[in-house]
């Protein structure tokens, strides 16, 4: 067994363009992935929108740069994620393929030493 | 001496890792005490004859050394990431441990250029260095790729073990794919100043034979072999010293009468139900049927040739089809529907085959100009030599 975080990336853009009902469904969706997969689940959350992230990257003088915005600039920015645990990848990938993600995809990623 | 390892080198090397690596749950553990078996074969065979089962003589002597090693780390208290063994029933179905290695080395996490390289060390037992000549690059990049690869495999927790049935139809097209590309690397070099690079076309074919041995109700993988044999076949007549000849031109006494046959025969099946590998196959088998060129069933390919481009439309099977057409209805009709597709710019094929339509319409100026197109855009020193001919050709 291994836990694995499957973080999901959203496109902000498609989310604002879409009707208020759409979000409403896939909170929905998100319960009923959650309550279906609740033997692998150990964690999980939503993130707020990118324009409340802040980064902080060391200076490399012993300081800290702090900036307004993500780490890295892409269209589809983390929006949540779950953590789960899984014998092995290919159990891992077929609940990530559960998470409702209808703007964009998950990413998976193990923790290392099985977390 | 030698020679008797050597040959078990080429047939069992994929069972004895195979078995080993259930054993060592790490696939580097595993290849370390496989050829530590094969070294000590040269010696206790050399002494002690060659045992009647070189395989499982092979398999008892690493499963061996992987235990014993896997104990001493134990003590050592070195945690590794283990691959994950898991005996569940479903296994029965497939007894063969050598199928578990095959969709390990071939997942879908794995980039597919990993994949190819995986297979051709773990299954086919070639070296880095063989792998990295085979495609023309540097043996310390592929041995990068490879351990990146493995890497991936035990951290991520890729496991060792035969899909779930499920996935099973989508985890034996990559496997396919990886053979046939494999195969397809061989047959056509990319680069270089030969056609082909024997060794890779040999292994693929071992390999799609082998997947059809272990997968023997999957009708995509009687197509995958069926369409490499009767593919293979043509070999000897598609190259005379040193020069291409296109199907047209070839002496068919040159083709290999026993893959044909091998291959024909495993084409019916390979089309319950059609998949991609089964219609290609079906195609080969077509023209394998063809005594001259002039016997050939157009008809019966363009057809082929509709399903195929409806249920795995891509633009290169879209340019096989207008070849197909260019002979049922004619070159001026082909020429309209030769495909205007952005992926197939710099394809040398594209340009060639519309200098051959443009020559078979008498548009000859035309022609030698398609034909220079085309030749720039081939790095393979045979086909240039060939669109050089056909540039010239009737000046």
């Amino acid at each position: 067994m291994g836990k694995y975080l499957v973080m999901i990336y959203d496109d902000e853009a498609k989310w604002a363009a879409a009707d208020p009902s759409v979000a409403e469904q896939n909170h929905k969706n998100h319960l009923a992935f959650a309550e279906a997969n609740g033997a692998a689940l150990r964690g999980g959350g939503q993130l707020d929108s990118s324009t409340t992230a802040t980064s902080v990257r060391a200076d490399g003088n012993g300081g800290y740069v702090v900036t307004d915005g993500v780490f890295a600039e892409t269209k589809e920015v983390l929006g949540g994620y779950y953590v789960i645990e899984a014998a092995d990848l290919d159990e891992a990938l077929a609940i990530a393929k559960q998470v409702p993600s209808p703007m964009g995809g998950v990413e998976v990623r193990p923790l290392v030493n099985g977390g | 001496m030698a020679e008797a390892v050597a040959a078990a080198h080429s047939t069992e090397w994929a069972a004895v890792l195979a078995a080993t690596a259930r054993v060592a749950a790490d696939l580097d553990l595993a290849e370390d005490c496989v050829q530590d078996a094969y070294a000590k074969a040269l010696v206790h065979w050399r002494d002690q004859g060659v045992p009647r089962r070189p395989g499982a003589w092979l398999t008892t002597v690493a499963t061996r050394r992987a235990l014993e090693l896997r104990r001493r780390a134990d003590v050592a208290r070195r945690k590794l990431p283990l691959l994950m063994p898991e005996d569940d029933v479903q296994d029965r179905t497939f007894p063969d441990d050598r199928l578990r290695l095959v969709f390990t080395c071939c997942h879908p996490a794995l980039a597919q250029e990993a994949q190819i390289a995986l297979t051709l060390r773990l299954v086919c037992g070639l070296s880095s260095a063989e792998i990295a000549r085979a495609f023309l690059v540097k043996e310390t990049t592929m041995q990068a790729r490879i351990t990146r690869a493995k890497q991936k495999i035990s951290r991520s927790g890729i496991p060792y073990r035969i899909p779930k049935a499920p996935d099973l139809p989508e985890r034996i097209d990559a496997v396919l794919d990886v053979v046939h590309l494999v195969y397809a690397a061989g047959h056509t070099a990319a680069d270089g100043d030969a056609l082909t690079r024997t060794d890779l076309g040999r292994r693929g074919l071992d390999l799609a034979r082998m997947i059809r041995l272990l997968l023997p109700d999957s009708s995509e993988a009687a197509g995958l072999l069926a369409l490499l044999l009767l593919t293979q076949a043509r070999e000897a007549a598609r190259v005379t010293n040193g020069r291409l000849v296109l199907m047209e031109d070839q002496d068919r006494s040159l083709w290999d009468r026993e893959l044909i046959d091998e291959g024909l025969r495993l084409v019916p099946e390979a089309l319950r139900p059609a998949g991609r590998f089964g219609l290609m196959s079906a195609i080969a088998a077509v023209h394998a049927e063809a005594a001259r060129w002039e016997d050939t069933d157009w008809s019966e390919i363009l057809g082929l040739y509709d399903v195929l481009l409806e249920r795995w439309p891509s633009p290169v099977v879209a340019l096989n089809r207008v070849v197909a057409i260019s002979y049922v209805a004619g070159p001026e009709a082909a020429l309209a529907q030769l495909p205007d597709d952005p992926a197939l710019a710099t394809y040398p094929y594209l340009a060639s085959t519309r200098g051959e339509l443009l020559w078979r319409c008498g548009r000859i100026q035309d022609a030698r100009a398609a034909y220079e197109e085309a030749l720039a855009f081939t790095s393979n020193a045979v086909e240039a030599e060939f669109l050089q001919r056909r540039i010239t050709r009737g000046a």
